[in-house]
């Protein structure tokens, strides 16, 4: 059943355009029923989720001659990701309600985004993995491109080029691996299996590692997601935050330290401290930034850096704080671009924090200024929200794993702590020039969509904070599949 | 040998050769028609005629070898016909097909009779060029194929690039078949037999000769040329932009098609450089140590110029034909990548990447006819804002520009990584090819570079308004129709390869009769 999110996606996409030119109201309607289709699937198959289990969902001969299945299933952790990809897609929708121009080609491109992100967390064939992962580039480039704003095409090319780059260093690592092994199968769990020879896991598990970090927004290799969060238009920053990067963590887990455990137990010193380099350097750049949206384009560097450490850990604490930071940091950075791009943004037309600092926006539009501040209490990491149970358990993963290293984490979440307050107190709470707040034009009122989408996000945010339990209690037991020997192995 | 015999033997051949006399007689047959019957009607409809009745023969030859199953080698190789060769020559009479189709909207030429027959004949010479295991042979065919290439080129009169691109492509192909010419009297005179199995007997265990390597770098220079790898490439880019956009896309599919083939053969064939058991053994067990003195190297620093020049060369260009040019510079590289792994994997995967790389490229072709006859050019400029005005085609453009980028599920990402799979195993276990595939991996992310810029201008950009021109696109139906059954052929084959792998491997599998 859960294959038909992958399959309703592009239903949609094809749906979207057969409909009629210049129709955007229907266009929006017909994606949100095809997002919330899929969500409902993902939400279905939740309920019915067995933990510790690998759930079968498809699995055909594709292309014989290369041992290549069309193999989908899902464990905790690929579940968790598809409810992710669920909540994102339809606050998104809601989120672009304004899209006016060329709004089916958007959409179109938008579940075509989508459906390949569902793919890439439900394929147990690497082969099939690759191709969804390659699918959702294309999408990217053209939301980017056609509907984005500051530097666009710059942005789009930049990301599309970064994206590509990396996949081809994840291909090379593949077919390595699958020339190696001798297995004449792409399937995960075989080629878990298979020992490669130490030699080859010590230029592989980078090559492979790497190629899906750059998606995850690793340092250095980072560069591409402020200019591309910028530059997207708000349902694509959302989407892009939210779930793409999520595609490179994932990629890292499931293929890079699944299949080359030696290679990762020899690297892993070094990425851990990438991964801190990118807490502490993505938090640091969010502290001057002069922009709106590359604040929160750097935060999540830095919060990606917090799942990328988690990995490192590589113990069962440390990985599944990883997993479910993927899915806390989705719904809160979605939320954070949608306050920036949809109600500050398409309202004010500036981004500028010196700017917004002088239109006392906390009085001009107080629900964004609540969002903001639920949301920057979130992304802080208060209790109660989904963000303080995963880095929390990450960082004691780490204290188990690097003791000095999460020292450094701690210092991470302290500058998170004072760019996010720097940010809210400037863009909603700055001095208010009377004369100068009156100079503006009325501003749109929120709207319900807008509403509507807040809510789902911060529920779904309070409701993992206060009880994590939903989400690890499918998370944790996957760490016991015969997927995670190596981890039982290493640790 | 009686007569009577010797008739029985021609019958033989003839039947044997029949795919090949259908098409000649069809060529013919277009010819008197156009020149007795078609004369009074208006072009339009003398080259709708005309090219059903082209069409019509290629098919009859489809048929024929769809239903025939025979293994058989005529005269010591000089006409081999198994399901290898018929799978080839299958593919070509389909894009000959899709080239004729493409070729009826088009205006640039009053002789239409003499343009569908040139196209029939270069097709004919292509189909004996796969069906050759003789250098004689193959020598001939080739030429059949260029000269009738050079005088497709040069077919709109009126246009003096057309011109200039036709003496280019003569100069150098000429020179290029003076090259393989040269190279294979060495071979003659080395092995003392045309035939290449036999040759390669003949030279097994002799070591690298001088003369040798004469011979091989001298036959290499010339399918060099014939195949548009660096440094053999200048003449590609004048071809492609000046040649009736047809012609282009003939020369960019089916030439490569059978060239590629060819090249393949008579390397893995002729210069394998160890002893062969049975007459054909292209696909043999190649272990990749064991054999191959001498060309692997060559081939392999050409694929890799190849790569390198054809893929940095079009991030710059203006003209999408240019454009167009360079990434075939750069797809020739990849193909060769294919013929040096030679293993059980890469002739089917060679085969796999130059029937999908030709449809897709007569489609890319296609859509630069269209938007040509609408603005009156091909520059990136001229595709501004194509989405607005005729998405379908834009649609077609742009499956067709990711598939030659290589993403996926499209065809042209399975061929590039059914390539690079067999270049990385014939190198194991030690992976020696694997620098090969880094660099041939990387440098398709950067070609990702310049087909966005190309579907940039079209889906992102906005028309340019001061030309006033092209705000009518000539979009007829039989086009578009052709356009989106290319565009559906190329996501088929790229979500179910195994339609066309396990009928290529198949046809491998069968073997020697």
């Amino acid at each position: 059943m859960l294959a038909w999110t992958i399959y309703i996606s592009f239903i949609g996409v094809l749906v979207l355009m057969l409909l009629p030119k210049g129709n955007a109201a229907l266009a929006r309607s017909v994606a949100l029923v095809f997002a919330l289709l899929g969500l409902g699937i993902g939400i279905a198959a939740f309920t019915q989720f067995k933990a510790g289990e690998i759930l079968a969902v498809a699995d055909t001969s594709w292309v014989p001659s290369l041992g290549i299945h069309y193999h989908l299933a899902a464990d905790g952790i690929s579940l968790t990701l598809v409810l992710l990809t669920g909540l994102a897609a339809v606050a998104g929708i809601l989120f672009s309600w304004n899209i006016e121009h060329r709004a089916k080609e958007f959409f179109a491109f938008y579940l075509a985004l989508i459906g390949g992100v569902y793919g890439v967390f439900l394929s147990f064939d690497l082969f099939l993995l690759f191709v969804f992962y390659e699918i959702a580039i294309v999408p990217k480039y053209f939301i980017i491109a056609i509907w984005g704003s500051t530097r666009r095409e710059y942005g789009a090319m930049k990301l599309a080029l970064y994206s590509f780059i990396g996949s081809a260093m994840v291909l090379v690592g593949l077919i390595a691996a699958y020339v190696v092994s001798g297995a004449h199968s792409f399937d995960v769990t075989e080629l878990a299996k298979y020992p490669f020879p130490h030699n080859f896991q010590m230029w592989a598990f980078p090559l492979v590692f790497i190629g899906f970090a750059i998606l995850a927004g690793m340092w250095p290799f980072h560069t591409w997601a402020p200019t591309g969060h910028v530059a997207a238009p708000t349902a694509a920053s959302m989407l892009l935050a939210g779930v793409v990067m999520k595609l490179g963590a994932y990629g890292c887990l499931r293929v890079a330290m699944t299949l080359f455990p030696d290679g990762l137990a020899a690297w892993k010193n070094f990425f851990a401290i990438l991964a801190i380099i990118g807490i502490l350097y993505g938090a640091m750049v969010a502290l001057v930034q002069k922009d709106f949206k590359f604040v929160i384009g750097y935060s999540s560097v830095s919060h990606m850096g917090f799942v990328l450490l988690g990995l490192m850990t590589l113990n069962a604490i440390g990985l599944s704080g990883a997993v479910l930071q993927m899915f806390s940091h989705g719904i809160i950075a979605g939320l954070l671009f949608a306050v920036v791009g949809r109600m500050v943004y398409d309202r004010t037309h500036t981004r500028d924090l010196d700017i917004l600092q002088t239109m006392g926006l906390s009085k001009a539009m107080p629900f964004a200024a609540v969002t903001f501040v639920i949301a920057s209490m979130a992304s802080m990491g208060l209790p109660g929200f989904s963000g303080f149970a995963a880095e929390f358990q990450v960082i004691v993963g780490a204290w188990k794993a690097f003791p000095t290293l999460a020292v450094l984490t701690g210092v991470g979440i302290l500058i998170g702590v004072a760019y996010t307050l720097r940010v809210m107190q400037k863009a909603f709470f700055g001095e208010t020039d009377e004369k100068e707040a009156h100079a503006h034009e009325p501003m749109p009122p929120i709207s319900p969509q807008e509403k509507l989408g807040a809510v789902l996000l911060i529920g779904v945010s309070l409701l993992i904070g206060l009880f994590p339990r939903i989400l690890l209690d499918i998370i944790v037991p996957s760490f016991d599949s015969s997927l995670f020997d190596w981890l039982r192995r290493l640790s | 040998m009686n007569s009577l015999e010797l008739l029985k033997h021609f019958l033989d051949l003839l039947k044997l050769a029949v795919p090949e006399t259908v098409v000649v007689l069809t060529a013919l047959f277009v010819l008197a028609a156009d020149l007795v019957a078609l004369r009074g009607l208006e072009r339009r409809f003398r080259f709708i005629i005309g090219g059903m009745i082209a069409c019509l023969g290629c098919v009859g030859g489809i048929v024929w070898m769809l239903i025939s199953h025979t293994h058989e080698n005529a005269f010591a190789g000089m006409l081999v016909v198994d399901p290898l060769t018929q799978l080839v020559k299958i593919a070509l009479l389909a894009l000959t097909i899709f080239t004729i189709l493409l070729s009826m909207e088009s205006d640039f030429t009053t002789h239409v009779g003499e343009y569908l027959a040139l196209i029939l004949l270069a097709a004919v010479g292509m189909m004996f060029l796969v069906s050759a295991e003789d250098i004689l042979m193959i020598f001939i065919s080739l030429e059949l194929t260029s000269l009738s290439l050079y005088i497709l080129a040069a077919f709109n009169k009126r246009d003096i690039k057309s011109a200039e691109a036709s003496l280019k492509y003569f100069l150098f192909g000429g020179m290029s078949a003076a090259f393989t010419l040269f190279g294979l009297s060495f071979v003659y005179g080395l092995s003392g037999t045309t035939n290449l199995p036999e040759i390669a007997a003949a030279l097994a265990g002799k070591g690298l000769d001088p003369l040798l390597v004469i011979a091989i770098v001298m036959v290499v220079i010339g399918f060099g040329f014939k195949v548009a790898a660096v440094p053999f490439h200048l003449w590609a880019p004048d071809a492609y932009q000046g040649a009736p956009t047809p012609s282009a896309a003939f020369i960019a599919s089916g030439s490569k098609v059978a060239s590629f083939f060819i090249f393949a053969k008579v390397m893995a064939v002729g210069f394998t450089g160890k002893e062969i058991n049975g007459v054909y053994e292209l696909a043999g067990s190649g272990a990749w140590h064991a054999y191959a003195p001498g060309w692997v190297p060559v081939v392999a620093i050409l694929a890799a110029l190849s790569m390198i020049l054809g893929n940095l060369v079009a991030i710059v260009q203006t003209s999408v034909r240019r454009l167009i040019a360079y990434s075939a510079i750069a797809h020739a590289g990849y193909m060769l990548l294919a013929i040096v792994s030679h293993n059980e994997q890469s002739l089917a995967s060679l085969i796999y990447y130059a029937v999908t790389y030709g449809l897709t490229s007569i489609g890319a072709f296609g859509v630069v006819a269209v938007v040509e006859q609408g603005t009156g050019g091909e520059k990136l400029s001229d595709f501004a804002g194509l989405s607005r005005r005729a998405p379908v085609v834009s649609f077609c453009m742009l499956i067709f520009m990711l598939s030659l980028a290589g993403i996926p599920p499209l065809a042209g990402f399975f061929g590039k990584f059914y390539v690079f799979s067999a270049a990385i195993k014939s190198g194991a276990p030690n992976l020696g090819l694997l620098w090969l595939v880094i660099l041939a991996v990387a440098m398709s992310a950067v070609s990702l570079y310049y087909y966005l810029q190309v579907l940039k201008q079209i889906y992102v950009n906005d028309m340019d308004m001061s030309h006033g021109a092209g705000n009518s696109l000539n979009l007829t139906v039989l086009t578009q129709v052709i356009l989106v059954l290319l565009a559906a052929l190329v996501i088929l084959f790229g979500c179910a390869p195994n339609l066309l792998i396990g009928w290529i491997l198949a046809a491998i599998g069968s073997g020697p009769a």
